[in-house]
């Protein structure tokens, strides 16, 4: 009994290492730097409660960035996942070249989010790039898509979206293989048509996948900044400045440790809070085996 | 009730043909138990019936109307499949009531069939549970309650007891006779196992490789097949095969290279006689019950005796296998069945 515990222990340790240095530790300090002020280029942290927490309530710009992440999240992961359904639902009918389509939607997800964010970079241009000079040709005159405050937002969010959604399509794809085929059968008898049948049969038997997807895309969209940071910085007029990205330059631009370990761990009760009610959520609509 | 025609039927896969220039006609209120090994056709049949398949030539017809091209849901239709098929996240009130609920039934309609299934099923307690919290007979109960709610004209079972124990096939072999007795409704019936085949048919198709070998009764089927293939698989145990030169003489048929002998119309002896196909010594004896089977190994192969238990011999002791030249078949060298020399067999 005791082998086996140090046994396991032992293998648990290649996992637990990097995840106590990188993960737990950093955790901790953020948290205890979160009730600390610092000054920039020293060690020096003088205790202040919870001023810093104080501070984000009390600050127009936080909450300017607490809306923008949540639109941002509402217009990556809703299309992200409503797209990958419909692009996993047509690959699953066993279309021509299915195996092709499969690699062309998982192929974004295996580039960096700056190689991604370049592309769509050259794309929006708005004198250059060429989906202006495609709606150009189409008769439309192309908004300035990363320089206007209406357009920066769903601009990356469109980019994120591209570069995201084969992930759900992979997973969508492998739990739609798991539908029993004689189910749909018997649901073809009971007199189903499509929409019934992805309604009453389908999206029941794939609401544990949806799930997953649905948390994973949700903690993604939050936590997204690659693409933020090359595509408008955050611009403009803060438009796109999301909590990720407003804690990056609190506390790698500002140097402001404590501030941003304030928003850090607000941003972790948040995604934790988005978690929690989706599994809420789960538990009426999520139905396992 | 509707009575189901199958024309000239093919079914191809690519380049596999499943179904060959198959015909069939079930009359209405028939329990058509179609039999065969795996791989046979017999359930791409059923599916062609059903309509999740379309024929690649030769036409279906259920009640006297041509379907191909009918979507499923239009045929009269209901089936049971091997593993249930049931929606896992409704519940059995729900999984029974679905079909009528699509068809835009009233709540209070559907209550009433539901509870009327349920009743006939022995699933009153069961309505709120959801699949998973069933047994495999009650699971499959469910589906067949499924199956009802729509009257259909024709039941399609898809092996429907394949999947349950030994114990529970026998109970609901007897409550899918006896539902089949009080509903009175056509059915076509697939397994592979030939018990169930014999109970519930009143007549049994048997297939092998695309093609139905024999029609018939379950008996006729049984003492009457025409070829060795059905010989063999009707029957539990198998019928023995011999060398048809070991048949009495002037009892074989010309052109006989197999006889065959059922299991119960084998004897044993100790002593030698004209009716004896050959002496050997007992390799094995498998005790039923009342009965026991009893394997004799001659030189020209083993032979399976039925006898009562306590008249088995012992392991090792010698024995002649005896026969009534009357329940001897032949078969010729394809398989094919040959009717005995006249005066000496059946």
């Amino acid at each position: 009994m005791k082998t086996s515990r140090a046994l396991a222990w032992l293998l648990l340790l290649p996992a637990l290492l990097p995840l106590t240095l990188f993960v737990f530790v950093p955790a901790a300090q953020s948290l205890w730097l979160s009730f600390h002020e610092t000054a920039p280029f020293s060690r020096r942290a003088i205790f202040v409660g919870l001023e810093n927490y104080r501070l984000l309530a009390s600050s127009p710009e936080y909450w300017h960035c607490v809306r923008a992440t949540i639109l941002f999240t509402l217009e990556t992961a809703v299309p992200s996942i409503v797209l990958a359904l419909a692009v996993a639902l047509a690959l699953d009918a066993g279309p021509y070249g299915r195996d092709f389509f499969r690699t062309a939607f998982l192929l974004p997800v295996s580039i960096s989010s700056a190689m991604a964010a370049m592309l769509w970079l050259f794309l929006y241009n708005p004198t250059a790039g060429y989906l202006n000079y495609a709606l150009e040709r189409l008769g439309f005159a192309g908004p300035n898509w990363l320089g206007d405050p209406r357009w920066a937002l769903p601009a990356v969010a469109i980019a994120t979206v591209w570069k995201e959604m084969g992930f759900n399509v992979i997973f969508l794809l492998a739990g739609l293989s798991g539908v029993p085929a004689e189910l749909n059968e018997a649901a073809l008898l009971d007199g189903a048509g499509f929409f019934s049948r992805l309604r009453h049969v389908t999206l029941p038997i794939l609401s544990p996948t949806l799930f997953f997807v649905t948390v994973v895309s949700v903690i993604n969209s939050f936590q997204s900044f690659g693409q933020i940071h090359v595509l408008t910085g955050g611009g403009p007029a803060g438009e796109t400045d999301t909590l990720v990205y407003n804690l990056y330059r609190d506390a790698f631009v500002n140097f402001r440790s404590g501030y941003a370990s304030a928003q850090a761990v607000v941003l972790f009760a948040l995604i934790l809070a988005a978690t929690a009610v989706q599994f809420r959520l789960a538990r009426k609509n999520v139905h396992y085996g | 009730m509707a009575d189901v025609e199958l024309s000239s039927v093919r079914k191809s896969f690519g380049a596999a043909t499943i179904l060959h220039e198959l015909s069939l006609s079930v009359r209405s209120g028939e329990f058509m138990v179609l039999v065969g090994p795996s791989g046979c056709g017999k359930s791409t049949l059923l599916r062609l019936v059903a309509g999740l398949e379309e024929p690649t030539s030769g036409s279906v017809s259920i009640g006297g109307r041509r379907v191909d091209g009918v979507s499923p849901k239009d045929r009269g239709v209901a089936m049971v499949f091997q593993n249930y098929a049931l929606y896992p996240h409704m519940t059995v009130r729900e999984n029974m009531g679905f079909a009528l609920k699509l068809a835009g039934l009233p709540a209070v309609e559907i209550a009433s069939r539901t509870s009327e299934a349920a009743r006939m099923l022995g699933l009153e307690t069961q309505l709120d549970k959801k699949p998973g919290q069933l047994s495999g007979g009650q699971k499959q109960r469910v589906a067949m309650g499924r199956a009802m709610m729509r009257h259909p004209q024709v039941f399609l079972f898809d092996e429907p007891l394949s999947n349950l124990d030994a114990q529970l096939r026998v109970q609901m072999r007897t409550e899918i006779a006896r539902l089949h007795r009080r509903l009175k409704s056509t059915v076509l019936y697939v397994t592979h196992d030939q018990v169930e085949a014999m109970t519930l048919a009143d007549r049994i198709a048997v297939l092998r490789g695309g093609r139905i070998e024999q029609i018939g009764a379950p008996l006729d089927v049984y003492h009457d097949p025409q070829t060795r293939f059905v010989a063999s698989f009707i029957g539990t145990p198998t019928m023995n095969f011999l060398p048809a030169a070991l048949a009495p003489r002037g009892a074989a048929p010309k052109g006989a290279a197999e006889l065959g002998l059922r299991p119960e119309a084998a004897r044993l002896s100790s002593v030698s006689g004209a009716e004896a196909l050959g002496g050997g010594e007992v390799a094995l004896v498998e005790t039923l019950g009342s009965s026991a089977l009893v394997h004799v190994r001659l030189a020209e192969g083993e032979v399976v005796v039925e006898t009562r238990a306590d008249a088995a011999p012992a392991v090792d002791s010698p024995a002649e296998v005896w026969a009534d030249p009357r329940a001897l078949l032949y078969f010729d060298a394809d398989g094919r069945r040959l009717r005995a020399a006249a005066g000496a067999a059946a």
